[in-house]
């Protein structure tokens, strides 16, 4: 029996790394959803997106991907202020579903790119500390997978504080609950989600270089990580930082417990049918109001 | 007759649509620095629509709206709010979530309030003292008449030399709109000038010291209290004289 629950460890506490990860993965589509009442369904392509530009960044510059932040983070910030402004503020006048079509067309347009510039074989961030491991007595976990869980902390913690102490976070949550209200206390409510979609896309890139240090990647990841996002997010509420967590913990450990118990081939399957008996039973989330 | 210095706000023969429906018709109107005036209307009468107009939420077809000699009809919201006209909207609006010192502080967001947060908090700490002793509260969890005053208060964050109150008395009991009324008048002292919309005549004609009267879009009725109240059609429409 014991020995049965030693063996459990190493599978429940890598779901649970893991777990953060997703979270940081599924933490921009949350953030756009909970603003802007935007589904973005290109999200996952983002996110790959950022792996990619790490990945160049790599091997052209040869810089350490995480270092390499201090490039993808402000790109991907400025990127993402620019779709908002210039793509989706123009497409929220039309109809809500414009957006979620030229959401759609970002995503063809990204996996075409990235295929086209860096083929369709798959690629990893391989460093130093990409497949070193370390161990406590009969456990032994990857170490990017401890270091995924640590920003993944690190990042809801600033995005959290950010939200709660800065005038922009305040601004950005006001316009999320009453735009109306917020376009009269003076907030230019169309700068707020340009900001809101600037730093979803901000900690994509983030997302991106821990994916991308976690596991390979080819220009077609983006589908399955949007999957896994919109189950934590689903998982966890729109909107909520805590729930991305928790959500991402659940998702982790459904993978990593499916793989454990049925095989390696169960575990999207896992992400699949725990979705649906949330949906089913409570359709708002865990924490989800 | 009213000298161009003196006047703030000058609405003039503005045409405002809903989409094809027109709402206002050659609406003008005036208010003059230092002056509370009252907009008086039956339901759907069109005054939230001018003070949405006078606001930029919604851009009039024809006319021009100008505020300190500007014409502001087609700006923003936000930047209407940052020249000073702020508004205290229909069913006050307040972010429930937030608490009721971060709704105050999101009330001076633009750059000019920014920098008279601390002592415009003092200011509406001292109207309202009761806000004071629920800063950590979140918003919804306040009474009907504490939410007015948290919208009022939130209101005056902006720094406003015009305000606008839409229907502020809606849903409150008689001894909470009297207290509101107190702090407007005391508002009012500080040297801020106020458009509001009621939907009580007796109450207008009382506070105010101008009064437009407004039906089916279009000002019907407009002058001094005194002078309304004395109106034939004022009396039969409204006090049933």
């Amino acid at each position: 029996m014991i020995e049965y629950l030693a063996d459990l460890t190493t599978p429940i506490s890598m779901g649970i790394l893991l777990g953060g990860l997703y979270a940081v993965i599924a933490l921009g589509l949350s953030l756009v959803f909970g603003v802007m009442k935007l589904i973005n369904v290109a999200h996952g392509d983002l996110v790959i997106l950022g792996s990619y530009l790490a990945y160049a960044i790599l091997t052209i510059l040869g810089m350490d991907p995480i270092i390499g932040l201090v490039i993808g983070v402000p790109v991907l910030f400025v990127l993402g202020f620019g779709i908002q402004k210039y793509l989706l503020n123009r497409a929220f006048h039309v109809s809500m579903e414009a957006p979620l079509i030229i959401a759609f067309g970002l995503s063809i347009i990204i996996q075409n790119l990235v295929q086209l510039i860096w083929s369709p074989l798959s690629r990893g961030l391989t460093t130093s500390y990409s497949l070193a491991s370390i161990g406590a007595g009969p456990l032994h976990l990857p170490l990017i997978y401890v270091i995924d869980f640590a920003v993944a902390l690190l990042v809801m913690l600033i995005l959290s504080q950010f939200m709660k102490r800065t005038y922009l976070g305040k601004a950005i949550n006001a316009s999320s609950q009453d735009s109306r209200a917020a376009q009269l206390m003076g907030i230019n409510t169309e700068r707020m989600y340009a900001f809101a979609f600037a730093i979803s896309m901000a900690i994509t890139a983030i997302a991106g270089v821990f994916l991308g240090l976690t596991f390979p990647f080819t220009p077609q990841s983006g589908v399955s990580f949007l999957v896994i996002a919109f189950g934590v997010v689903i998982l966890g509420g729109l909107g909520s930082i805590l729930g991305t967590f928790v959500g991402g913990i659940i998702l982790g450990l459904a993978q990593t417990l499916s793989a454990y118990y049925f095989g390696a081939a169960t575990q999207m399957l896992a992400v699949y049918v725990i979705v649906f008996i949330i949906l089913a039973v409570r359709p708002q989330g865990i924490f989800g109001r | 007759m009213e000298k161009q210095e003196e006047l703030l706000l000058k609405v003039d023969n503005i045409d405002v649509f809903h989409g094809s429906f027109q709402a206002l018709w050659g609406v003008s109107l005036s208010v003059k620095k230092g002056e509370i005036v009252a907009l008086i209307g039956a339901n759907s009468s069109g005054k939230s629509t001018l003070l949405d107009a006078v606001s930029g939420i919604i851009h009039p077809a024809k006319g021009s709206i100008r505020f300190e000699g500007k014409d502001i009809a087609t700006r923003n919201p936000f930047q209407i709010v940052a020249s000073g006209i702020s508004q205290v909207p229909e069913g006050r609006r307040l972010f429930p979530s937030m608490s009721v010192l971060d709704n105050l502080i999101i009330g001076s967001y633009n750059g000019r309030a920014r920098l008279n947060k601390n002592g415009n908090l003092q200011r509406v700490y001292e109207l309202f003292p009761i806000l004071a002793e629920r800063k950590s509260q979140l918003a919804k969890t306040l009474s009907g008449g504490e939410q007015q005053m948290l919208a009022i208060g939130r209101c005056l964050m902006a720094d406003p030399k015009l305000m606008l109150l839409d229907e502020m008395s809606l849903g409150l009991a008689p001894i909470v709109i009297n207290e509101i009324y107190k702090v407007l008048r005391e508002i009012r002292k500080r040297g801020i000038t106020i458009l509001f919309v009621e939907q009580n005549v007796r109450r207008s004609l009382e506070e105010a010291d101008r009064a437009y009267i407004m039906k089916t879009g279009r000002v019907v009725l407009s002058g001094e209290v005194a002078e309304l109240r004395e109106e034939e059609e004022v009396k039969k429409a409204y006090f049933g004289i």
